[in-house]
């Protein structure tokens, strides 16, 4: 604690709280403290071990170490019910609601409203959803199925389902990430009122603005432990950045120069209703163009579009002046195009295959031999790839699934640029992985743009975006909201663009 | 992203539309089971028009109608109990052999032994799946062999009679009240029983929960272990309950007694509507598809169909009902994002 005066006893303390999942360290020392009538901000780069102490606070994972107080009593939750029941409502970065059900049943399951025999007060129970969505300010039908709701009405039913729990403790895990300003207002205002009646409130958030705006005091994390807590008036976005990060950010990302040349991939009026409208960009030859803007904002949405796995109902995509047909993959990997999805262990591996086998998956046909694949091609074409990505596997016949997050991320780039592509389109492509392996994929994506690849890349996180892209596309809400070159990029301005609609922000 | 979708249409309308569509399900299965009851009434007035055929019309399927309302319960939480054919054997079986080691046990007593019993074996399939999180398809599949292989072993070459059990029991299964059969009589009481718990109560309304998404189930807090324990063994106990009736009503049980009820009460469900997911559909629905089931299988003969085919058709009646569903849900599912966010 930095602060001077001794506070009173932490709604909610967590100290030194350690979490491994098998190998995986997803924390080492965790440690916060919420007051009452407080709301705390808890910032920390993607897999600093934030939604992890929030699923320990909420009973969903045991910590394997260190002290949970509760109110200054030690407590031990086994399941989200005790937590719950303890008075800590928790909102998931994923809404879970349940599909089939309607808005206000997924508002109240679990404890209805009754009346004799037990039976459910459809009418009262109608009426206190309504209230809640007065209060929140959402137009919503409350008898209809949540199924179909985008995810910024299921965040608010989440929201609604905290509210209505009337807890002492509000856990946020980047409830605004889907919301749009007009939400995130009325949010605010609910939070600061929920405030105001003593309770505390942890709010864990990637938008400064929102944690310097909302927030009264603010705990960093890196890897996995705690490094600070500060009152907000006492700091500033650069010292929090700086604490986050640990390092200098732009020495991070050695951005080689590359040689930029024509236009290679030119997607115009991609449309799919609901998802994405007008899209539309191009990417030249050397250049990495980055995606930038919010989770949820629709980029991989159009990647996938791009790429032909999902479909459009409007629009076209041209590799080198070629038309990309429209929901077939196969036929834009014979054009040049390669898509390192954002999932890499469900989409990008098959994690109980071999290394050499998940590197060749996507070469296969090239391999055969009249029809059957042999172990010998399959690794020396395997083996050409790993060792230029320095993949670090014991063998080729690893189990995939058995690598870090940063060989297997190398193992998907290596199947990808075995098929020799001349456009390659990767989706978040350091997430989960660690920081030294991540200046590699960073080294050798600007690599492979200096050899003329054109390179469409996703990011959620500002840093990478800032270091990698010559050029930055925000996306907010389905649409491409500003083009920022490389010079004029600055965390302020593609915040502030992913943030806001495209007409205020030509303002 | 709500800004994105031009929706003019109106929220109470949805909910109307939907009230009605729910409606629609269930209708559409009760208009098949009409459709079916006339044409067989047409070719042959017997059908329904005579008291035998009138009483059978609903006695038949009375017995199914209560296992399928116990699978419905289970299908309803995301699971399947297998093991129901098997169980209603045992109690059957059970039911006999009380009666003739037991001479002058109340038929009450017989009855409560037979739930309870079920109620046990459906206990141990949903501590097997709820404990050892290994999928119910694979759990009550074992149990369906290890449940009939015990049925085997107690019975041997052995049947009961009629002649073993009293008079008083055996006419609970031929009995009428008002023309109408006592066995309908009280599946139809536990049916009402079933659907108003479902309905109305919280339990009920959290079986539908976990069967609509067991993680979020999870993380909500429900107590997912304890509902799912008690689905499977108010199932079993359906079961039990039937295996006691069927007893009663043909009076003679082998070892062989309610193999393929299983396939028969799962199917009853799934015409009736109930999603093989879990989450959704309706107990009402699952009778429905019960009486359905039995029904075309009487109609068939009478309306001329080999009985090459009558598998055929209860087959083809399965998985159009599926394809139904299906359609329906995705129909739905555009108009409810559609209609998102939107309110009168």
């Amino acid at each position: 604690m930095s602060s001077s005066t001794e506070p009173p006893t932490p709604a909610l303390e967590l100290n030194r709280i350690a979490k491994a999942f098998g190998a995986v360290i997803a924390l080492t020392s965790g440690t916060l403290a919420l007051q009452s009538g407080s709301i705390h901000a808890l910032v920390g780069e993607n897999g600093a071990g934030k939604s992890t102490l929030v699923k320990i606070i909420a009973g969903l994972y045991q910590r394997d170490s260190g002290e949970f107080l509760l109110d200054g009593k030690s407590v031990d939750f086994t399941s989200t019910a005790q937590s719950k029941a303890a008075g800590i409502a928790v909102i998931y970065q994923e809404p879970t609601l349940f599909p089939d059900l309607s808005v206000t049943e997924n508002i109240f399951m679990g404890r209805q409203p009754t009346r004799s025999f037990g039976r459910i007060d459809r009418k009262r129970m109608h009426e206190e959803a309504l209230g809640l969505f007065a209060r929140l300010g959402v137009r919503l039908d409350p008898e209809r199925p949540t199924l179909g709701l985008s995810i910024a009405d299921q965040q608010l039913i989440e929201i609604a389902k905290a509210i209505s729990l009337d807890a002492k403790v509000l856990v946020m895990d980047e409830p605004t990430a889907a919301l749009s300003g007009i939400e995130v207002e009325r949010l605010f205002a609910v939070a600061r009122s929920l405030r105001d009646e003593g309770r505390a409130l942890l709010f864990i958030s990637h938008r400064f603005d929102e944690v310097f705006d909302l927030c009264d005091t603010v705990t960093i994390m890196r890897d996995g432990a705690y490094i600070d807590t500060s009152p907000i008036a006492e700091t500033t976005v650069e010292q929090i950045v700086r604490q986050m990060v640990g390092r200098d950010v732009s020495a991070l990302f050695p951005k080689e120069e590359a040689v930029i040349g024509d236009d290679v991939l030119v997607v115009e009026g991609l449309t799919e209703h609901g998802v994405f409208e007008n899209v539309s960009f191009t990417v030249k030859s050397g250049e990495i163009v980055a995606l930038a803007g919010l989770v949820g904002a629709g980029r991989s949405e159009i990647a996938r579009a791009v790429f032909g796995v999902d479909p459009y109902s409007a629009g076209r995509v041209t590799i080198g002046g070629v038309t990309v047909p429209h929901r077939n993959p196969a036929a834009a990997m014979k054009l040049g195009l390669a898509l390192v999805p954002e999932d890499r262990r469900k989409q990008g591996l098959v994690l109980e295959t071999s290394v050499a086998r998940n590197a060749t998956m996507a070469i296969r046909s090239q391999l055969t031999r009249s029809g059957l694949l042999f172990t010998r091609p399959e690794n020396a074409a395997a083996r050409e790839w790993a060792s230029r990505l320095e993949v670090k596997a014991a063998a080729l016949d690893t189990e995939a699934g058995t690598l870090s997050g940063g060989n297997q991320q190398k193992v998907v780039l290596a199947k990808w640029l075995a098929t020799k592509p001349t456009v390659l389109i990767v989706d978040e492509p350091t997430r989960g992985i660690d920081v030294g392996t991540k200046a590699e994929v960073h080294r050798l994506l600007s690599q492979l743009a200096g050899q003329g690849l054109a390179i469409l890349m996703i990011s959620s996180e500002l840093p990478e975006v800032l270091g990698m892209a010559d050029r930055v596309l925000v996306v907010r809400e389905g649409h491409i909201t500003a083009e920022i070159s490389r010079a004029d990029a600055t965390a302020e301005s593609v915040m502030f663009a992913a943030t806001h609609a495209a007409s205020e922000i030509a303002q | 992203m709500t800004a994105l979708i031009p929706a003019p249409t109106v929220g109470s309308r949805i909910t109307r539309g939907l009230g009605s569509f729910v409606k629609a399900r269930e209708t559409g299965i009760l208009l098949a089971l009409v459709l079916v009851i006339v044409a067989a009434t047409v070719k042959n007035p017997n059908f329904l028009f005579s008291s035998d055929g009138f009483r059978d019309l609903l006695l038949t399927p009375s017995i199914l109608l209560l296992v399928a309302v116990g699978q419905a319960i289970v299908i309803i939480t995301r699971n399947v109990d297998l093991s129901v054919g098997s169980v209603l054997g045992l109690t059957a079986y059970l039911t006999g052999r009380l009666f003739i080691d037991i001479p002058g046990i109340p038929v009450i007593a017989v009855f409560a032994i037979g739930i309870i019993a079920g109620g046990f074996l459906g206990l141990i399939n949903g501590a097997l799946v709820a404990f050892a999180k290994v999928p119910a398809l694979v759990i009550t599949l074992g149990t369906l062999y290890a449940y009939r292989g015990i049925n085997v072993l107690w019975t041997g070459s052995d049947r009961i009679n009629s002649s073993d059990m009293p008079a008083s029991f055996l006419a609970l299964g031929t009995q009428s009240i008002m023309f109408i059969p006592v066995l309908t009589i009280i599946a139809v009481v536990v049916l009402i029983i079933a659907a108003w718990y479902l309905r109305n109560q919280r339990g009920g309304r959290e079986l539908y929960a976990i069967g609509s998404d067991p993680a979020a189930a999870n993380l909500y807090g429900l107590k997912v272990t304890q509902r799912l324990l008690a689905a499977f063994i108010l199932c079993g106990a359906l079961a039990g309950l039937a295996g006691v009736l069927y007893a009663a009503r043909y009076g003679t049980v082998s070892s062989q007694a309610g193999a393929g009820y299983e396939l028969n009460a799962v199917g009853a469900a799934v015409i009736g509507g109930v999603a093989i997911f879990g989450g959704s559909g309706t107990v009402w629905g699952a009778a429905i598809g019960a009486y359905l089931l039995l029904t075309i299988n009487r109609a068939l003969p009478i309306l001329g169909v080999q009985d090459f085919w009558q598998r055929a058709v209860v087959g083809a009646l399965i998985i159009g009902a599926i394809v139904l569903d299906r359609v329906l849900a995705l129909r739905q599912a555009k108009r409810l994002v559609e209609a998102r966010g939107d309110l009168q």
